[in-house]
């Protein structure tokens, strides 16, 4: 047994001595005064440690399998017209930096920090101020993003880029990071395989996350509040979207989450609240919606026409103007079990599910969608007669949206 | 005229009637509490009820009060009495006993449910406040009926017209109008529409409160700058002031040429 133990404890103390290298200072009375000279100097392995201060010696170009490491926040300045770091050599490390102004441009995408044709790579801790792109990973594969704030100003679409930006990307892990005044939060192309978990993105010009063309993704936990429209999915298969929160999405055409042509995802246990549209959907097929909530949003879902197979189970909808608005043909789609705040049925049995069918669209949510002007409408007392006549004789209301076993009660998660 | 909406005010206070009202909201309030712990849907609920019964009860109020007093009210006349201060003070009297019987009756049940340390605390003034507004735009309104049309069953009938006119007709016209003319532009003339109707103009005072995400939706810049900013609650505010000083002064108008 002790002989064992003494094994491991020289197997680790070789490992850390392979794996740490010798370490290399930067700075102000350090060894080094800039960061290329100790890089040209480093091996593969090396640690490189940048102490405080200013350094405008941008873009930084790390070629060499190394970990470069900023103590105490030391400030990379792009000046305005550079990037800040570029990686291009496989396992390498970059934490704890503040890089800036990288000014933003038309000509060229111009990064914080850029990742090419690499793979193992870790950025960790960094505070990416005013970039144009904050972190661009093009063929990367297999790294990670980890708890690094980016934080933009906004101005306009076309002068503005994404927080993380994935292109052709593979296995790729990005947790915990601060993502705001950006054109998209996260921007997913070709991007498989991936996962985005626990990160914070607001008040962002277009979407808080957005994917295209990406396969096989999961993000859970996140947050996304006050952007365009909170999350974005298109032309995608097999996402799963797990345990977010889609918070303030405002305005005319802003959406909790944002679905065009996609299939077999996972949208489960999901909190949609106070958007202007909870889930805005088109031509998506195979999609599971179930355990999410739908609390206070002008309208909780919105279908928009060539939507098969979907299934809507055990979602509360709660407190919204409009719970359900779909146009085309809904028969293929299985709406079961949700909670409807607004049901009035009752329950003889006592086995917890209504025994009428709730039709949670009504003559109202017709009449908006023919002429959105009439919303100023809402609420009134012609309304609530209009409403309550359709609902005793159904003329324009489609009769195939309805929930046969609406459920009595709130679901507690 | 102190002494006359006094009068007037106590006269009022001691009918069964406005018992009755007050009564009506707290059980309505309550049953509304005890069937949902939800507040928000509370209020929306109450605010449904009082779009709906407050208009109708203050006219009707403001109808019966003006043919029942009549008699006293031209023994006043015979006073040294200025006829402003007789008419304004007698109309003054009921607005004021109605709105403080809504007050209590719908404002009792929210202060037991703990209101104060919600977050609904706004929604619910303006609740009230709409509340209030209408109580005095509409017995204003039915004072002023009932004073022009000296045969009572054409007053009571007239107050039950407008009633039904502002409530429901009016929308109704309304939303035919927007359907037929839904290939044109309709944002401005829309709010246009809505300013000229109390009941309308109360209604999204609080609609702002509750579904200003539905109304921030497809309906336009226009909808998002009127409705969406605190500009549109103030003009809300001050157009809804108007709608009560407009009936009073025409009341004042009347009331001085009045031949009794």
């Amino acid at each position: 047994m002790r002989r064992i133990t003494c094994l491991i404890l020289f197997i680790s103390f070789l490992w850390t001595d392979v794996v740490s290298g010798t370490k290399l200072h930067v700075g102000a009375g350090q060894p080094f005064a800039t960061i290329q000279a100790a890089m040209d100097e480093a091996r593969s392995g090396d640690q490189v440690i940048v102490h405080p201060g200013l350094y405008r010696e941008c873009p930084v170009v790390v070629n060499k399998s190394i970990t470069l490491t900023g103590y105490g926040m030391p400030v990379l300045d792009a000046l305005g017209e550079k990037e800040g770091i570029i990686i291009e050599a496989d396992s390498v490390t970059i934490e704890g930096f503040e890089i800036r102004n990288t000014g933003y441009s038309y000509i060229e995408d111009r990064a914080g920090i850029r990742i090419k044709r690499t793979k193992a790579f870790t950025i960790r801790n960094n505070r990416l101020i005013l970039t144009f792109f904050g972190i661009y990973l093009e063929h990367a594969k297999s790294g990670r993003v980890i708890n690094n704030a980016i934080l933009g100003k906004p101005l306009a679409e076309a002068n503005s880029g994404n927080g993380i930006h994935l292109w052709y990307c593979k296995d790729i892990d990005i947790v915990g990071n601060l993502i705001r005044g950006h054109r998209d939060g996260i921007y997913f192309e070709f991007a498989t395989q991936s996962r985005v978990r626990r990160n914070i993105s607001e008040q962002n010009l277009r979407y808080g996350l957005h994917f295209m063309f990406s396969n096989d993704d999961i993000y859970t936990g996140n947050t996304f509040r006050d952007n365009g429209a909170g999350v974005a999915v298109m032309f995608s298969s097999r996402i799963h979207m797990l345990n977010n929160l889609f918070h303030l999405n405002w305005g005319q055409a802003a959406y909790g989450l944002l679905l065009k042509e996609i299939y077999d995802a996972e949208i489960r246990e999901n909190v949609f609240q106070k958007n202007t549209v909870g889930i805005f959907t088109e031509g998506s097929n195979r999609i599971h919606y179930k355990d999410n909530d739908f609390l206070n949003n002008g309208w909780a879902v919105k279908v928009a026409g060539a939507c098969e197979k979907n299934d809507f189970i055990r979602n509360n909808f709660i407190g919204n103007s409009f719970d359900f608005a779909a146009v085309g043909n809904m028969e293929t789609n299985r709406i079961e079990e949700n909670f409807w705040g607004d049901y009035s049925g009752y329950d003889l049995d006592k086995n917890g599910i209504g025994d009428i069918p709730y039709r949670p669209i009504k003559l109202f949510n017709y009449v908006v969608d023919q002429t959105p002007e009439t919303i100023i409408l809402m609420r009134s007392l012609l309304v609530e007669i209009l409403n309550f006549s359709e609902k005793v004789s159904p003329v324009l209301t489609p009769a195939e949206v309805s929930d046969a076993m609406p459920n009595m009660h709130r679901y507690i998660r | 005229m102190l002494r006359i909406i006094r009068y007037s005010f106590a006269d009022l206070i001691r009918s069964r009637w406005l018992y009755f009202y007050t009564g009506f909201y707290l059980v309505l309030t309550g049953a509304l509490f005890l069937i949902s712990a939800d507040l928000s849907k509370v209020i929306v609920s109450l605010m449904n009820a009082i779009l709906f019964i407050v208009p109708l009860v203050a006219l009707l109020f403001g109808v019966m009060v003006q043919y029942n007093t009549r008699e006293f009210t031209e023994l006043l006349l015979a006073q040294p009495i200025p006829r402003r201060s007789i008419f304004l003070g007698q109309y003054l009297g009921i607005a004021t006993a109605l709105a403080i019987s809504f007050l209590l009756g719908a404002g009792i049940p929210f202060i037991l449910s703990g209101i104060f340390l919600s977050g609904e605390i706004w929604n619910f003034s303006i609740l009230l406040l709409s509340g209030i507004l209408l109580s005095y735009i509409f017995s204003a309104l039915g004072y002023l009926l009932a004073l022009i049309n000296d045969n009572r069953i054409r007053g009571f009938g007239l107050a039950i017209l407008v009633w039904l006119l502002l409530a429901v007709v009016y929308d109704g016209l309304f939303l035919l109008g927007l359907a037929w003319f839904s290939d044109y532009p309709l944002e401005n003339v829309a709010i246009g529409v809505t300013v000229f109707n109390p009941i309308d103009l109360a209604r999204i005072l609080i609609l702002l409160k509750l579904d200003v995400s539905a109304l921030m939706g497809y309906t336009g810049a226009v909808f998002n700058k009127f409705l969406g900013t605190s500009l549109g609650m103030g003009l809300a505010l001050t157009i809804l002031v108007v709608w009560a000083v407009l009936p009073v002064s025409m009341i004042r108008y009347i009331s001085l040429r009045k031949d009794f």
